[in-house]
């Protein structure tokens, strides 16, 4: 018994001292050292400060942190919109079709997620296809800019998510029973509200899982508002990496990520919360990414 | 009954959404004109820039180099956390397995930034070390669960059956956990490796002046140098992991 003991410890003491020197120490310090103050040479000083709190109260980064939730708000409605029917039509195919239809949703995003989002800025440039065509559709003027706004940050927020919630949409309709959909037709039911009173509830782990898995990504957005928006629609992953880069100040980066991780742990604990709330059986949870 | 076909028209929307751009960046790399935009003629000029250019290969020297360390790291920390996540059920485990899975519910700037604030407060210099020791924390989560399902799958009584005809750990790792278990490193080691060559944000912040790899350097150079450059490179760059992923699919599903 003593040596089994010792075994589990030896195995598990690599992957466990690994993670919290490298995982649990570092997020504790963005707690830490955000009431340290900010040396010259973008060091950390010794003493503690309230002033990097102080200074979360400019009011721009009030509506930097509301252009944040809203976005990613929009980014996951949509994309659940989105990811539903297509999660609906897939599981509705043969088995074999299904496997092809999954590959052809995951293909593209094997390709590098900056290359991805480039990709977009030569579409919406100026120059671009996308410009082009809505010219000749009418729907654009000439100096009509498609770039550098929050439009498209939201565009190219869906374009990279979407994938990620159609495949737990997809993983929770395939164990729909689609019978089911017969059965309140048969009884009266129109198809939308058969849709929305039987499918809906049925694939809810599924949707819990893909709201969760696009909102907190979204939330923490760099490198799309960087390339594809402008000085007018940061978002707060802009503000944190400014922090870092151009004002060299850690201690003002930390307060801020504090902030950020603040907002991506209220909703997974009010997902926690919510499914033992409801008393939610282990084998529901298995669905489900967190 | 007839079914609606709302599914349909939205999935091939979808799809059409999702190869338009790559579709547009791959012809844009192959035409003559320098700015893209409208169609000049057929060229491989911006591939014959790419070779020339040192500083892409140096990036992608870097980038090799970092994914093969710190995916062999991540094997070892992730499957031998797996191991111990399947066999043994306590409360230390639960909180193991929490460690294990907390990586995954944090935004990329989160943790770069942690990473940052940890190597600066303990004086750690920033360097090809530093993104060693990040992507290896990323990675070790996916690699531990990918192990843990193979796991699940794996028939323990091969093992107790081989040490009661006399094999030492020595021979029971290299003649049944290994061979049996392959795929399953295979499957976790590639998934590893793609995501380290993959990573840009925590690479950025935690790489220090001077050492990039290729993911950091496309997004230098989407502010200086000719887009048709950076077409060309994505182009191989695609070539390259589309083939590392067909390779893995192929030896994942040939075994046993």
């Amino acid at each position: 018994m003593k040596r089994r003991r010792m075994g589990e410890w030896l195995l598990s003491i690599p992957s466990v001292v690994w993670l919290i020197l490298f995982f649990a120490l570092p997020t504790l310090l963005i707690f830490g050292l955000a009431f340290k103050p900010a040396t010259i040479n973008g060091g950390i000083g010794p003493g503690w400060t309230l002033d990097a709190w102080f200074r979360l109260g400019n009011p721009s980064y009030l509506s930097i942190l509301w252009r944040t939730v809203w976005l990613s708000l929009s980014c996951t409605v949509i994309c659940i919109g989105l990811g539903v029917p297509v999660a609906y039509w897939i599981a509705r195919l043969p088995t074999k079709a299904r496997q092809w239809a999954l590959i052809l949703i995951i293909l593209p995003f094997w390709t590098n997620f900056l290359i991805r989002v480039f990709a977009w800025r030569i579409l919406l440039h100026p120059d671009g296809l996308v410009k082009q065509a809505l010219i000749k559709l009418n729907l654009a003027e000439m100096n009509d800019q498609l770039l550098y706004n929050h439009w498209a940050i939201l565009l190219v927020l869906v374009y990279t998510y979407l994938p990620f919630a159609i495949l737990p949409l997809y993983a929770a309709a395939e164990k729909f029973d689609f019978d089911l959909l017969d059965a309140a037709r048969d009884l009266g039911a129109g198809r939308w509200v058969a849709f929305y009173k039987v499918f809906l509830p049925g694939v809810r782990v599924g949707m819990l899982t893909a709201i969760l898995i696009v909102f907190i990504p979204a939330l923490g957005s760099y490198a799309i508002p960087e390339i594809v928006g402008g000085p007018t629609s940061e978002m707060i992953g802009n503000k944190i990496a400014q922090r870092v880069f151009t004002e060299r100040s850690l201690p003002d980066a930390s307060a801020l990520s504090a902030v950020l991780a603040i907002g991506v742990f209220l909703p997974l604990l009010l997902i926690y919360l919510y499914r033992h709330r409801r008393g939610a059986a282990p084998s529901e949870l298995e669905g489900g990414q967190f | 009954m007839r079914i609606s076909r709302f599914p349909f028209f939205v999935s091939v929307t979808v799809l059409l959404f999702f190869y338009l751009p790559i579709g547009v960046l791959c012809l844009q790399s192959f035409n003559a004109a320098k700015f893209g935009g409208s169609w000049k003629g057929f060229s491989f000029r911006w591939y014959q820039e790419l070779w020339q250019r040192e500083d892409i290969h140096a990036a992608a020297y870097n980038t090799l180099i970092i994914a093969f360390s710190s995916t062999l790291v991540a094997l070892i920390l992730g499957s031998l956390a797996a191991w111990c996540l399947h066999h043994y059920t306590n409360r230390f485990q639960k909180f193991h397995y929490g460690l294990i899975y907390a990586p995954l519910a944090v935004p990329d700037i989160l943790m770069g930034i942690s990473l940052l604030l940890l190597f600066v407060n303990f004086q750690i210099p920033l360097g090809i070390g530093t993104i060693i020791i990040a992507h290896t924390t990323f990675c070790v989560s996916y690699v531990a669960l990918v192990m843990l399902a193979r796991l699940q799958d794996f028939d323990e009584s091969v093992i107790e059956a081989a040490r009661d005809l006399g094999a030492g750990w020595g021979t029971i790792i290299l003649r049944i956990l290994i061979p049996l278990l392959g795929p399953g490193l295979a499957a976790g080691g590639l998934l590893a490796f793609t995501l380290s060559v993959d990573d840009f944000v925590i690479t950025f912040l935690v790489s220090g002046p001077g050492n990039t790899t290729l993911p950091v350097k496309i997004f230098s150079m989407m502010r200086r140098s000719s887009p048709q450059v950076i077409n060309a490179l994505s182009v191989i760059f695609m070539a390259v992991t589309f083939t590392i992923v067909i390779i893995s699919q192929k030896l994942i599903r040939s075994k046993p």
